[in-house]
């Protein structure tokens, strides 16, 4: 229908698979913080919370800003910066709280299209538009994306 | 100095124009208190072209890509050649498609109106050359076959060396130029040199023809008995597209644009009339030095020369970053424009070739630009399906039109002025107005 995407059915991921728990403490008995073992999307601004009181933790090794896109029908592959995480379909706690900007397969995420130069009929400018993970990016350390038009 | 008429003039003080105020020109440079001070006025032209600012129809009946557009020398007819083999004729009164000619079995690559308004040329993709009546959209004469490869390139003798307007030249991609004599219907003289294709050819007003081929050297020959008087070598890949100072007067012919009226009309008179009116048009615009010509190339690089006296060019012109697809001097000589794959549009000085600035704007490739005729506003259309106006004296963005579907492949802006008219890959063809 309307919300057609390349890669509709996605396998879904428990928490324990994307979130692993570390445990803290003098004797390692709080078990509290979890940390992503998925790569994952921060902002531009991104800050640290103080590491006390920091529940989630988004390691630098997998944080992504760019990402691999192939526009479908001009076949041609460009390497575009990240805007966000616009979708996970495992959980809305992935997307939609915005502590977790995780991206695995079936993701949808945002990308900036200045590169490619598209125009409305209006005459404006287009910036951003929608793209769908199509690897599982924590395999293969890149992340590879379809354009979706 | 005693005028008919006032005469709108710009002042340039050491080669910067005084846009606003002497004051903030001078602010910019180094000049002694002590010293004279040389202010240089150039007359600029009198009638003024307003910018077109709305789409006032959008055209169909195209069935593939329209290539290439062009208004008649006095802005009266308007002519379409497209991938769908037929050259179109629109009637601009009422903005509607007024005659379909058929005829080409190709692709129609390149069209040329002679400089009368009374016949246009068209080539097409299996090396044949077409010629229609505006008037009533029919075939004159006889189909011009020779070429062993398509046409690329037409152009017409100016109409101050021959007023029946009866000479035509074509180049293809076989590496030959024909000159076809169309009253007669057959082929005068066959100019060979080239090693590979020709991309552009222009006649001259002083007798000489220019061609420019992807063998990367442009050659020079007499147009009187076809001998090659020169070869201008300097570009280091092919030469796409070549523009003389003095081709908005040749291709208007003995049309004045300041002269126009609401309803174009045909120039009328008598051949010698003509004749006398359009050698009086050239020789101002020409003034005292022999014509200049601009070639651009694929190797992002411009050579300005004065092919009738040297082979040396006079400047290369450095600074884009992509191909060029086309230059093209301003009906008054003073300002050259190249549109260039890398988004960009630059403007040259006329007769020294100095870079003046950059106009940026479109995301993609600037494939075809347009001048109105009083050389203040530039039309240029680009891959991004936009067109867009730029004032030359501004260096800025008048306007922005927007509207194609798809890639705008040509651009025309009419000679008198009220019209641009473009055409793409979206095979719809757009009027703009004021």
């Amino acid at each position: 229908g309307k919300w057609e995407v390349p890669v509709p059915k996605v396998r879904a991921q428990g928490e324990t698979e994307v979130l692993k728990v570390i445990r803290t403490g003098k004797r390692k008995k709080k078990a509290w913080k979890r940390m992503v073992t998925k790569v994952c999307f921060v902002g531009d601004g991104f800050t640290r919370k103080p590491p006390k009181y920091e529940r989630f933790i988004r390691p630098m090794g997998l944080r992504f800003k760019k990402a691999h896109v192939t526009h479908p029908e001009l076949k041609a592959t460009f390497c575009l910066p990240i805007l966000g995480v616009k979708k996970n379909p495992s959980s809305p706690l992935y997307t939609t709280l915005g502590v977790i900007g995780v991206s695995t397969k079936g993701t949808v995420i945002e990308v900036n299209v200045s590169e490619l130069g598209l125009v409305t009929q209006g005459g404006k400018v287009i910036w951003g538009k929608y793209a769908q993970v199509t690897n599982s990016p924590e395999n293969d350390g890149c992340i590879n994306a379809v354009l979706l038009v | 100095l005693p005028q008919d008429e006032p005469v709108p003039l710009a002042f340039f003080v050491h080669d910067a124009e005084i846009v606003v105020s002497l004051e903030k020109t001078l602010a910019g440079q180094t000049v002694e208190t002590e010293k004279v001070l040389d202010i240089i006025y150039q007359p600029q032209a009198v009638f003024r072209v307003r910018a077109v600012t709305r789409c006032t129809s959008s055209l169909e009946g195209h069935t593939e890509a329209v290539i290439s557009v062009a208004f008649s020398p006095t802005g009266k007819y308007l002519a379409s050649g497209s991938g769908d083999t037929t050259v179109r004729f629109w009637d601009l009164s009422t903005e509607t498609p007024q005659f379909t000619a058929k005829g080409h079995r190709h692709w129609v690559l390149s069209i040329a109106w002679s400089p009368d308004g009374k016949k246009l040329a068209s080539g097409c993709k299996n090396s044949q050359i077409f010629l229609w009546d505006p008037a009533t959209g029919n075939q004159i004469g006889r189909v011009l076959a020779g070429h062993s490869k398509w046409i690329t390139c037409l152009c017409w003798e100016p109409l101050h060396i021959n007023p029946e307007c009866r000479y035509l030249a074509s180049a293809s991609k076989d590496g030959s130029i024909r000159i076809w004599d169309t009253l007669m219907g057959r082929c005068d003289k066959i100019l060979t040199s080239h090693t590979q294709s020709v991309t552009c050819v222009k006649w001259g007003g002083d007798g000489l023809l220019y061609s420019s081929s992807q063998d990367r050297t442009i050659k020079v020959w007499r147009s009187q008995d076809g001998v090659l008087c020169r070869t201008l070598q300097g570009h280091a890949h092919w030469v796409n597209t070549m523009a003389l100072s003095t081709d908005y007067v040749l291709r208007t012919g003995a049309f004045e644009p300041a002269e126009a009226t609401i309803n174009p009309q045909d120039v009328s008179g008598s051949l010698a009339e003509l004749k006398d009116k359009a050698q009086q048009r050239y020789d101002q615009v020409r003034g005292q030095e022999p014509e200049r010509l601009v070639s651009g190339s694929d190797d992002f690089t411009l050579f300005l020369w004065r092919p009738a006296e040297d082979k040396k060019p006079l400047e290369r012109m450095t600074g884009h970053q992509a191909l060029i697809n086309q230059v093209l001097f301003s009906p008054d000589t003073r300002i050259i424009a190249s549109a260039s794959f890398d988004k960009s549009i630059k403007l040259w000085d006329g007769r020294t070739g100095k870079y003046l600035t950059s106009l940026r704007g479109h995301v993609s490739a600037v494939y075809q630009i347009a001048w109105s005729a009083d050389s203040r506003l530039l039309v240029s259309g680009s891959s991004d399906s936009t067109l867009k106006v730029w004032d030359a004296k501004m260096k800025k963005l008048a306007i922005d039109l927007p509207g194609h579907a798809d890639e705008v492949y040509a651009t025309d802006w009419s000679p008198d002025g009220q019209r641009v008219a473009s055409g793409g890959k979206d095979k719809c063809l757009r009027i703009w107005r004021r």
